[in-house]
């Protein structure tokens, strides 16, 4: 198909109070041509696995500066697998040490990008996977 | 199992596959559509329209949750149409963001859309998509869509009861839009009523609806659908668009507004507008069929040289439009 159109689930799990971080990527890959569902702030693993099953996206932004990303981020992608969406690429920004950048990717995480992170660095990350997914 | 057999026994993941395959109209979903056709006709569609921000997605959510909660609970499919941004084709679909409350619940299905292309083309996948979820089993699906173009309009053809949403103190601009949108309601929602000028606004869509001759009734006329207004002693059993007050944000108004969907789902059967709707509902969608099948198959047969020559030929005037045409039929 030609005009396969990339969807992303754009999400804000864990308890942090303010989603401007993922507002901005939403926006940044909807000007690129993407759809994006977005899906608002607190979300829990639980919920996020449930929106990336029913919206079929081809990947997920989890968007996390609560410092839990060592124990949301493996939750959550074991929840996806657990759907059967095997697929699904994901993708990590926020505030996370340099050193749990490999701890991430163990855990699946296709790419994780800092608050400095270039928003067409992410964009053409996810086009990249995406494609060589399908 | 193939993708249809799997929708037809519930299965989530294929559910989601076969909507993008649908959507997309791939040749897959085409097929898989053809075997689950006959499977379809049982959900009541439920379209709900009304100007950007009315609190439409609240609306959804407390219905879905109001049918999950009901003694006998409805399976509910939700499909939240908005708009594709015209010069990126991209788009930030953020219905979901109201409707936290339903996660977790194996009997609710959300699913947002975009409206993409054309607008024969998202009726036709808005189309095939319910009848993914029909197929899959759900009681009631609900389409959400902003009511501001012609295609929530089309959209909003293929429900059996539309909801049109107004709040009290929208400006002026958005009259006009009212007007267009009110034709295509069944029921009227006046949400936010816990805002002030809630009296003044339910006159004002009072005045409107007897402007608007509120009785309507399909008939089948020549093999065409129209609607024709109501003659003055019109039965007892004409639907009388009611307006319903709500709070969307806690659930207010919300038992009252299921009745009256109830109430209006039984007049359709009752009076055989059921399968009136139905059948205009099919019309339309042959139609559209008809149209994007000729269209592309024409289309595959020009080229875009062939086509931009008779274009400038028509526009200098050498050519009339029908003698444009006949150099562009094979
Ligand atoms: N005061 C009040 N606010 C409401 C009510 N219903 C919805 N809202 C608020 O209105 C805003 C818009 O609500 P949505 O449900 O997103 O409205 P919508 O029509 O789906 O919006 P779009 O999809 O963007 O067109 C939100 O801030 C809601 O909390 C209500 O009955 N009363
Ligand atoms: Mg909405």
């Amino acid at each position: 198909m030609t005009d396969k159109k990339i969807r992303v689930l754009v999400a804000k799990p864990g308890l942090d109070g303010h989603d401007r971080g993922a507002k901005v990527i939403a926006r940044a890959l909807r000007d690129s041509g993407m759809e994006v569902i977005y899906t608002g702030l607190r979300q829990t693993p639980e919920m996020i696995a449930e929106a990336a099953l029913q919206e079929d996206v081809d990947a997920v932004g989890l968007s996390i500066l609560s410092g839990a990303h060592l124990t949301l981020v493996p939750r959550i992608t074991q929840l996806i697998r657990a759907n059967g969406q095997d697929d699904v690429r994901i993708f990590v920004g926020g505030i996370i040490p340099d050193e749990d950048v490999p701890k991430l990717k163990e855990m699946g995480v296709d790419g994780v990008y800092g608050p400095g992170s270039p928003t067409h660095a992410i964009i053409d990350d996810i086009r990249k996977l995406v494609n060589d997914a399908a | 199992m193939s993708l249809q057999d799997s929708v037809l026994r519930g299965d989530r993941l294929a559910i989601s596959r076969l909507l993008t395959e649908v959507e997309n109209d791939t040749t897959a979903g085409q097929a898989a559509l053809n075997e689950l056709f006959t499977h379809t006709g049982r959900a009541h569609l439920v379209g709900i329209t009304g100007a950007p921000g009315t609190g439409k997605s609240s609306l959804v959510n407390q219905l879905a949750l109001h049918y999950r909660k009901a003694p006998q609970p409805l399976k509910v499919a939700i499909v939240a149409v908005d708009p594709s941004s015209p010069f990126t084709g991209g788009a930030v679909l953020g219905d979901r963001v109201r409707m936290r409350e339903l996660s977790g619940d194996s009997g609710v299905f959300i699913r947002s859309m975009a409206t993409r292309g054309s607008l024969g083309g998202l009726a036709l996948a808005t189309a095939g998509m319910t009848q993914v979820l029909d197929a899959a089993g759900f009681d009631v699906i609900l389409i959400e869509t902003v009511g501001a173009g012609q295609s929530e309009v089309e959209i909003a053809k293929l429900a059996h009861s539309v909801l049109v949403v107004d709040v009290p103190g929208l400006g002026d601009d958005v009259q006009a839009i009212k007007a267009g949108i009110l034709e295509i309601a069944d029921i009227l929602v006046l949400n936010k009523a816990d805002r002030p000028g809630v009296e003044a606004a339910e006159r004002a869509l009072l005045g409107m609806l007897k402007l608007g001759h509120p009785t309507k009734h399909l008939v089948q006329h020549h093999n065409h659908l129209e609607e024709v207004l109501a003659p003055v002693d019109a039965h007892v059993d004409d639907w009388l668009i009611p307006i319903r007050r709500t709070v969307a944000t806690e659930g207010e108004g919300l038992p009252e507004l299921l009745e009256v969907l109830a109430a209006h789902k039984a007049h359709l059967q009752n009076s055989g507008d059921w399968q009136r709707r139905e059948r205009s509902r099919l019309h339309t969608q042959l139609q559209d069929l008809v149209k994007q099948t000729l269209m592309a198959g024409w289309r595959s047969n020009v080229t875009d040289a062939q086509y931009a020559d008779a274009l400038d030929q028509l526009v200098e005037r050498k050519l009339s439009p029908r003698q444009a045409l006949q150099a562009l039929l094979p």
